[in-house]
């Protein structure tokens, strides 16, 4: 039913499909490691090439659909479009980064670790190209599996707790949305569940009031999204540094996918009927994790508040149904998880070396590892989307969106960068400067292969900043299903 | 047809076998040929239309291909149920033979209730299931739990058989004919006759499924019995309730669905509510399984409530999903003395293929994508959904699975998570560790394709 290849979706699909499976069968831990590397590599490889068979005339190596379940109507239909290839570019360059930046021995059974995150990329990489319902929630939850198993296995100590917690949380919401898909595909008489069938449905503003709210839900756990977001913290600050990478760059960015791939699309009468009461919760969500983060004293606590702060203001951004503000949301996603990936790396190796991770108890680290601290200043000023850096320019067109929808929220939701520089600029100062202790006086810079990652990633960071104009051609064909029907 | 009349036979062949064979794996593997016939007679007669034999019952039997389906689900899960527990079933009574028999006799009886078109053959299946039943449920006879749940499951099962014989007599009284055919053509107003006869059929069949509010009997007896025999209780036995269920109320009953229906949503909602709910609190796994047969039995009773294509063939599908899944774990947990979630502990260390495959059924039983479990609530879902008008049931069918998620992956975190605090490691035969993952392979594959079964029909 599924087993060709010779188009890009197919072979996203596969290759990290039977890495992970592979990497099981592996008993070596440093052979796990390089196969898991060729694998990811041959992903991203794979996506830079599709970068260039973006044009029309190419859509048959960009768009598939498979028979799967004829019975019913199910279809396995994939496609790569401006705003799925950009996000498959982030989980293809996250994962890279994540397992060239993990040591082959510092996991025990690495060969599951590594299979379990090749997996969690199948899901993920699932997610983004699946253009039928179904599809899309079987993806959802085969994502979520694998880090639920990462974290419980390989986390600290509080694990279990945290990640059932995580688990069941996300559980809820993607029930609730399995209901919704269900309501619909029963709307089109029990004949498809393609997204293109459930966009031309005609629902009305009751059924889609219901609706909307069935998958925002589900969307909102995943972001997460004041008040649903208790479960992130704990989950960020249990699970293994390498899995939060995952779950901070890429796994959040699947609510917000879901809501410009499938709530603002179908569910227009409702998205315009919710959308100022629903942004009016974030903002003050968004101020109330900025508020938070800054009393933390915990690295991870303080970058997972950070990021509920910054991923509230890309789905405001996406709810104002102004086009300037989706498509900073959309650039915004990815740099997101970029620059919250190098923050990470930075509390990774500083965890691994010292095994703290109290800002208090750090110090002074910058005399004894002056590189690592020249990325970090880099990577906190993209954080605080400062000029020339990629966060401005997505922040600033999220704003501007906000701003012309309402000046005041504008005006509170703007707080959050106020907030985003305290917090941001006191953790430099306090883990980087000030008196160094005897920890930290012995701790050893960054090596040359966590340099050049580093590189990578500023330069990634530079080059949006200055010049987005080629992801913005890359959205191009992907705005059109988000918002034709709030134009009209 | 023909497998009702090869299984009695060869239950009393299997009666025998105990003077002609010495070793107990020999009776195993007689049991295993005799199922194998089973199905390969089963499959002639679904696959040419034509049993083999034919016989002439007046309409009273009659194997459709839903039905012929079920049978090979059944026997299916039978062959599965033979080779993982076939040790524990020698170990359960002083001679097993004795026992393989009455496992034939019961799959007779189940032979009669896949093709029961007359309210007789239904009342007799379903008692020719029964009364082994009881037997298997005391075999045990040292044990007083054994035999306390014999006795429970004979008071309420008779108890429950006599209030169906009141439901049948009140409706042939008002009918004047024992057929289901004569029902869909006769129901048309419903006389205060009828209504207590389908009422009191209602009770009795919820008795059989333990839907609450008539699940009392089954935490105690599903728990007292060996758990050899639980396990064949909770799977292969439930499904042929439902399936008689289901045709009873599909064929016979089906005119008067709107009349029936509330009620049914209502039983179904208390099951579901109260399998679930409780299960949470359960500490031992056998326990906990036992209220986990009561939340999925919740489940299946959705398919009764909508009675459409989506609800029977997912029926089927949920037959499989769920008898495979708790197969799996009961043949595990039969191996093991402590039937506490804490023995569980570090077994993916110590066992890793069986730990796997208990996880896969696991998964699947909570209704996880990709396994079995996952299709058969699925379709439950769809056809309660399209039914329509009903959305408060499938909220809170979709909450109640949520929940069961809870005590599921208590045991999957037992498995992964936590250390093993005996020094002891279970010891599991190579062929039975073989068999399990075959059993979770199968999982796995109906849940990545479920057209496999629902095509058949």
């Amino acid at each position: 039913m599924f087993a060709a290849v010779d188009n890009f979706p197919a072979l996203l699909i596969w290759l990290p499909l039977i890495g992970g499976i592979l990497s099981f069968f592996l008993n070596d831990a440093k052979s796990a490691k390089s196969s898991a590397i060729i694998f990811s590599a041959s992903s991203l490889i794979v996506l830079l090439v599709s970068l260039n068979f973006t044009a029309k005339e190419f859509i048959a190596l960009n768009q598939v659909s498979y028979e799967w379940l004829t019975s019913i109507g199910s279809s396995f239909g994939l496609y790569l479009d401006g705003l799925t290839r950009t996000m498959a570019l982030l989980t293809a360059i996250v994962f890279f980064v994540v397992f060239i930046l993990v040591p082959a021995d510092q996991y025990k059974d690495a060969n599951r670790f590594y299979g379990l995150l090749l997996l969690a990329q199948c899901g993920l990489v699932g997610v983004f190209l699946a253009t039928d319902a179904l599809v899309f929630y079987l993806f959802w939850e085969l994502a979520l599996i694998p880090v639920y198993f990462l974290s419980s296995i390989w986390g600290g100590e509080k694990r279990i707790r945290a990640t059932f917690k995580f688990f069941i949380y996300t559980f809820i919401g993607s029930l609730l949305m399995l209901l919704a898909i269900l309501y619909m595909y029963n709307k089109t008489n029990a004949t498809s569940f393609g997204l293109g069938a459930f966009f031309n449905l005609k629902t009305t503003a009751d059924e889609q009031f219901w609706l909307f709210i069935a998958f925002f839900i589900a969307f909102a756990i995943k972001m997460p999204l004041f008040p649903l977001h208790t479960w992130q913290p704990e989950a960020y600050e249990q699970s293994p540094t390498p899995v939060t990478m995952v779950l901070s760059s890429v796994m959040v960015k699947m609510g917000l996918f879901g809501v410009l791939r499938w709530v603002m699309p179908l569910f227009p009468l409702a998205v315009k009927q919710l959308n100022t009461a629903i942004m009016v919760v974030i903002a003050i969500g968004i101020v109330y994790a900025s508020l938070v983060a800054i009393y933390q004293d915990n690295i991870k606590r303080l970058i997972a508040y950070s990021s509920i702060a910054h991923i509230g203001l890309m789905a405001l951004g996406m709810l104002t149904l102004k086009e300037v503000a989706v498509v900073g949301a959309l650039l915004q996603m990815f740099n997101h998880g970029i620059n919250i990936l190098a923050l990470w790396m930075i509390a990774y190796i500083i965890e691994k070396q010292t095994g703290i991770t109290s800002i208090s108890k750090l110090g002074g680290l910058a005399k004894s590892a002056p590189v690592l601290a020249i990325f970090m200043v880099i990577t906190a000023l993209a954080n605080v989307a400062l000029p020339l850096t990629n966060a401005f320019v997505g922040e600033f067109m999220i704003f501007n969106g906000i701003y012309q929808f309402n000046k005041f929220l504008a005006a509170f939701a703007g707080l959050s960068i106020i907030f985003s520089a305290v917090y941001t600029l006191n953790m430099i100062k306090n883990v980087f400067y000030g008196e160094a202790n005897s920890t930290t006086i012995q701790f050893s810079d960054i090596n040359k292969t966590q340099v050049l990652l580093f590189t990578v990633l500023t330069v990634l960071i530079f080059f949006v900043g200055f010049y987005p104009q080629p992801f913005f051609d890359l959205f191009s064909d992907a705005l059109g299903l988000v918002l034709t029907r709030y134009n009209s | 047809m023909n497998a009702i009349i090869i299984s009695a036979v060869w239950g009393v062949l299997m009666m025998y076998s105990g003077f002609l064979f010495k070793s107990n794996r020999n009776i195993n593997l007689l049991s295993i040929l005799g199922v194998l016939i089973l199905i390969g007679v089963t499959f002639h007669e679904f696959a040419s239309g034509m049993p083999l034999l034919l016989i002439d019952t007046k309409g009273m039997l009659f194997h459709s291909n839903f039905g012929l389906v079920f049978l090979l689900i059944i026997l299916v899960s039978t062959l599965i149920y033979f080779i993982l527990s076939g040790k524990d079933i020698q170990l359960a009574g002083k001679s097993s033979s004795d026992l393989y028999a009455l496992i034939f006799f019961i799959l007779s009886g189940i032979a009669v209730v896949a093709g029961f078109r007359s309210l007789l053959m239904l009342f007799i299946g379903i008692e020719i299931v029964s009364i082994p039943l009881y037997v298997l449920a005391g075999s045990d006879k040292s044990n007083l739990k054994s035999n306390e749940a014999a006795l429970k499951y004979f008071l309420m099962g008779s108890f429950s058989t006599g209030l169906m014989l009141m439901g049948i007599a009140l409706i042939y009284g008002d009918v004047g004919s024992f057929y289901l055919d004569a029902f869909s053509t006769g129901f048309g107003v419903l006389t205060p006759l009828k209504a207590a006869g389908l009422l009191l059929i209602l009770a009795s069949m919820s008795f059989k499924v333990s839907a609450a509010p008539f699940h009392f009997w089954t935490p105690d007896v599903y728990d007292g019995s060996p758990s050899v025999f639980t396990s064949f209780m909770a799977t292969i036995v439930k499904s042929v309730a439902f399936f008689a269920f289901l045709t009873l109320f599909d064929f016979g009953f089906g005119k008067m669905h709107d009349q029936w229906k509330t009620i049914v949503a209502i039983i179904t909602a208390f099951t579901l509510i109260i399998g679930n709910i409780t299960a949470v609190f359960q500490q031992s796994v056998k326990r906990m399984l036992a209220y986990s047969s009561i939340a999925q039995a919740g489940f299946m009773m959705l398919a009764i409530f909508a009675i459409n294509t989506f609800a029977k063939q997912g029926m089927l599908l949920y037959f499989a999903g769920y008898s495979f899944a708790t197969l799996g774990i009961f043949a595990v947990l039969t191996k093991m003395k402590d039937h506490s979630i804490d023995a569980f502990n570090g077994l993916a260390k110590s066992q890793p293929i069986i730990a796997l495959s208990v996880l896969i059924s696991l998964l699947s039983l909570a209704g996880i994508p990709l396994t079995a479990g996952f299709f058969a609530k699925y379709y439950m879902l769809l056809a309660v959904i399209r039914e329509g008008n009903m959305m408060w049931l499938v909220i809170l069918a979709v909450l109640c699975a949520a929940v069961s998620v809870y005590y599921y992956f208590r045991v999957i975190q037992a498995m992964y998570f936590k250390a093993s605090a005996s020094e002891t490691a279970l010891e599991f035969d190579p062929n039975f560790k073989w068999v399990m993952l075959m059993n979770a392979i199968l999982i796995i594959v109906l849940g990545i394709h479920p057209d496999l079964i629902l095509n058949l029909i």
